[in-house]
């Protein structure tokens, strides 16, 4: 008797069906790992098992038992819980009141705030992340450790199946090896394990079982055992991907921009360096190491105390020819109601007008071509609120807006999260065009490989401090992960 | 797919032409139709040319303020001093109306509004106020105005002054044909130009709109502006249609605005909304109030029927939504 089984899930939006008959099944103490390219309908079958979507047709059984989540609430009732791709916490509250929402101990009637915050640090120790002030408000903590609080808050109770729609898109380094420990935990005690990435090589490490989906069907179950990254890659692309990384570039030209002594007290100091045309930066840090508030701050979206090489605001920022994608795509990347068109050409309203009028035609024109050459999916999906689009998808689209500036310098802040590996290769692809176009780019990434890969030359940030240049061509992941950590190499 | 298994979408039909969703439109065009099925078969002088005149100018007051609120609520925020500024617009205008040519004064009336409106943008983009409170106080402080600058009413002698409010242009009265052009002025201003657009990404998210290196705060404070010059505007026309300024004109007209707004399915948190949806949410409040009007409804039950029937179209459109 299977803990989970779908059995022929139909999803249609509006009229459009996207999963055409998706089965699923698994036992107690499996990880199921799912992957697919963007659009492949994972976080749609997620949301279905887990009841934030109604399913348009198809069965769910657990423990041999007939179910039917009709709502997130009764999906939590059964014992699924879910961590989605999206960020969910509320940012003005603390992570306490994010973890226990609904749930407070209570003394004489009212919160016992005490023992609510023993209580979320207590959960947040079992769990692997007790480097998580309970007490700090949700918004200001990073993306990854926002992730991290995530995933406790859906263990407050053992679970019988958990869910996790790209969890290690956003971490690295121990805090990676914490998710991979705890899910290894769960595993023994008998939880099923439901685990969406596009990494491939942890879904190899942590999975019992590896369905493939593709266009909205599951193509291929297979056993870890039996298959490796480059099957998957192109069971998933429908086609062999040659090199994910171009030839590395050389001969760089003049300094683009230059940092020098750039502080913001609490987040980094003393920060200097050069981005040069021509050149790949990488910049690797851990959770908390500044990268991301660096990026901002040198794009002038944060005021900087001190130093040289940030701008006052973003209009001067993007007016000296700069482009920044942010690593938060829901809260500062994308306006979410809006359409895909609207989204892509936002940085160029103003620019591009015509009189007091927009240039439609030419704005259209722009963004069809973007869709193109970024392979966004669905192929006609312009007029469609961004809302609407896959993660992968709606990261492309973030990437298509800076683009379309034509910017000369580009700080890209995690722009391969939740991007599938096909496309992975085509952004590596075009950004190496652009460096040999004579751009200047500083690529913020968690995945080592990546940092190295696509890059030239490797900055690690330790505790808002700059502990390291190494040339990617002579460097390797130790080296780059233990002056991350404030270890001599 | 066993039949036990199958669980059927429900869904309403969508009207598609050309590629475009026009079901709101359609929904609005049948909503009005019904009414004015219902009203001339049931009342004798609904069909007559003096109703039907008067209900077109009706439309006007509550159309302007309506345009004018959906630009604020757009950007996420809301309006409440229009009432107000229609007050002090129409009472400045006929004041001045004595001394200077009359366009003269009509032009100062909507400059009145030109200038609240920048007061109340600046307050809430430069110093991050929010907007109900700021337009809560300037709603009481352009009341007091009002009544400083005159606490009687004041009635123009210059016929003139009645030009603008009774002029036709064929069947329709002028000051329809104005609302209209602002109306069509608006709809290309939001769908558009860069303002426009902006002004509407600002509501769906501020920040990735300031990250994208466009000045947010000059755009909340377009945005009241508008709003402003659209109350003006309603405020002078207003006391050139009825021949008389009264400084306690326009109490609760904002609660009309922010209504026909949501009828026309405007997202209160702001980025989405429509002007032509908008429009028809005009229609139906002003048809809502003639309709009660002409069976003689007592006025009391006319707002508790007022209220019942608007909460009524909201649930149909947001039902509709949801299952889109
Ligand atoms: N609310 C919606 N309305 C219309 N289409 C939708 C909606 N939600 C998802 N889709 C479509 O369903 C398809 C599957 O999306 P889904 O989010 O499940 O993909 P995914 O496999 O999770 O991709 P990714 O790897 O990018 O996260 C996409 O084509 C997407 O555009
Ligand atoms: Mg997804």
């Amino acid at each position: 008797m299977s803990r989970l089984e779908l059995r022929d899930v139909h999803k249609e939006f509006s009229g459009v069906e996207v999963l055409h008959g998706v089965g699923l099944r698994g036992d107690a103490g499996d990880v199921i790992g799912v992957v697919g390219a963007n659009g492949a309908g994972k976080s749609t079958l997620i949301k279905i098992l887990s009841g934030a979507l109604p399913m348009s047709s198809g069965a769910m059984w657990m423990d041999g038992e007939r179910v039917d989540p009709r709502s997130p609430h009764d999906a939590h009732d059964l014992g699924i819980r879910t961590v989605y791709q999206e960020l969910s916490l509320v940012p003005e509250l603390s992570v306490t009141e994010n973890l226990l929402l609904g749930a407070f101990p209570r003394r004489l009637g009212l919160i016992d705030w005490k023992a609510a915050d023993a209580r979320a640090r207590e959960l947040l120790v079992r769990v692997g992340f007790g480097a998580i002030d309970p007490r700090e408000r949700a918004g200001r903590l990073s993306v990854a450790r926002q992730q991290m609080v995530e995933i406790a808050k859906a263990l407050i109770s053992e679970p019988r199946v958990l869910v996790l729609d790209e969890p290690s898109a956003v971490l690295a380094g121990a805090d990676l090896e914490a998710l991979f420990a705890l899910i290894r935990q769960l595993r023994e005690r008998g939880v099923l394990v439901i685990y969406v990435s596009h990494r491939l090589p942890e879904v190899l490490q942590l999975a019992t079982s590896i369905v493939v989906m593709k266009d909205g069907r599951v193509i291929e179950t297979l056993t870890p055992g039996d298959t490796g990254e480059d099957e998957l890659i192109g069971l998933m692309a429908g086609r062999r991907l040659e090199q994910i990384y171009p030839a590395r570039r050389d001969g760089h030209g003049q300094v683009l921009h230059r940092v020098d002594g750039l502080t913001r007290p609490g987040e980094f100091a003393d920060i200097g360096f050069e981005l040069r045309a021509g050149e790949i930066t990488g910049l690797f840090g851990l959770v908390g190491s500044g990268r991301s508030e660096l990026a901002r701050c040198v794009f002038g979206a944060a005021p900087a105390v001190a130093g040289k090489g940030a701008h006052r605001s973003p209009a001067e920022a993007i007016e000296a020819g700069m482009a920044l994608v942010t690593e938060d795509r829901a809260r500062t990347g994308l306006v979410l109601g809006m359409t895909v068109r609207d989204n892509m050409s936002l940085t160029t309203w103003h620019s591009t007008s015509r009189g007091p009028l927009l240039d439609v035609a030419r704005q259209r024109r722009d963004v069809a071509a973007m869709v193109d050459r970024l392979q966004i999916r669905p192929a006609g999906c312009a007029p469609m609120p961004a809302v609407h689009l896959s993660g992968g998808n709606q990261q492309k689209v973030v990437l298509a807006k800076w683009l379309l500036r034509d910017p000369r310098v580009l700080l890209l802040d995690e722009p391969t999260r939740g991007v599938d590996m096909a496309t992975r290769v085509e952004i590596y692809r075009m950004v190496d065009e652009l460096a040999r176009q004579g751009l200047a780019v500083l690529l913020i990434s968690s995945d080592l490989t990546e940092v190295i890969g696509a890059t030239d030359r490797v900055l690690v940030m330790h505790q808002g401090r700059i502990t390291g240049e190494l040339r990617s061509a002579d460097t390797g992941e130790d080296e780059v992960l233990a002056l991350s950590m404030g270890r001599p190499a | 797919m066993s039949a036990e298994s199958a669980r059927a979408p429900r869904r309403l039909p969508r009207l598609v032409v050309g590629g475009r969703d026009l079901t709101v439109e359609a929904g609005f065009t049948l909503l009005i139709v019904a009414f004015v099925a219902v009203a001339a078969t049931t009342s004798d002088s609904f069909l007559t040319p003096v109703n039907l005149t008067s209900l077109l100018k009706q439309m006007v007051t509550v159309g302007l303020l309506s345009l004018g609120m959906l630009v604020v609520i757009l950007t996420g925020g809301i309006d409440l001093s229009v009432g107000s500024i229609v007050a002090f617009a129409g009472i400045v205008t006929a004041g001045l109306a004595a001394d200077l040519p009359i366009p003269v004064a009509m032009a100062v009336g909507v400059a009145s509004g030109i200038a609240f409106g920048l007061v109340n943008g600046t307050l809430v983009a430069r110093f991050a106020l929010a907007p109900f409170v700021v337009t809560l106080a300037s709603l009481t402080t352009i009341r007091g105005l009002a009544f400083v600058y005159s606490e009687v009413p004041i009635a123009p002698a210059d016929p003139a002054f009645l030009d603008l409010g009774t002029a036709m242009v064929g069947p329709v009265p002028l000051i329809t044909v104005i609302m209209l052009a602002v109306f069509a002025v608006g709809g290309v201003f939001l769908t558009r130009t860069p303002a426009g657009r902006s002004i509407v990404a600002i509501g769906g998210n501020a920040e990735t709109v300031r990250l994208a290196g466009i000045n947010v705060r000059r755009h909340v404070v377009a945005a009241y502006t508008i709003s402003g010059a659209c109350a003006g505007l309603a405020g002078v026309i207003l006391a050139s249609r009825v021949g008389i300024a009264q400084p306690s004109v326009g109490v609760a007209f904002e609660l009309d605005a922010i209504a026909a707004c949501v009828i026309g399915g405007a997202s209160l948190s702001g980025g989405r909304g429509s002007v032509r949806a908008t429009l028809g949410g005009v229609a139906v409040l002003v048809l809502i109030n003639n309709l009660l009007n002409l069976y003689g409804v007592q006025s009391f039950w006319q707002q508790v029927l007022k209220g019942l029937i608007i909460i009524a179209v909201i649930l149909v459109q947001r039902v509709n939504r949801s299952r889109g």
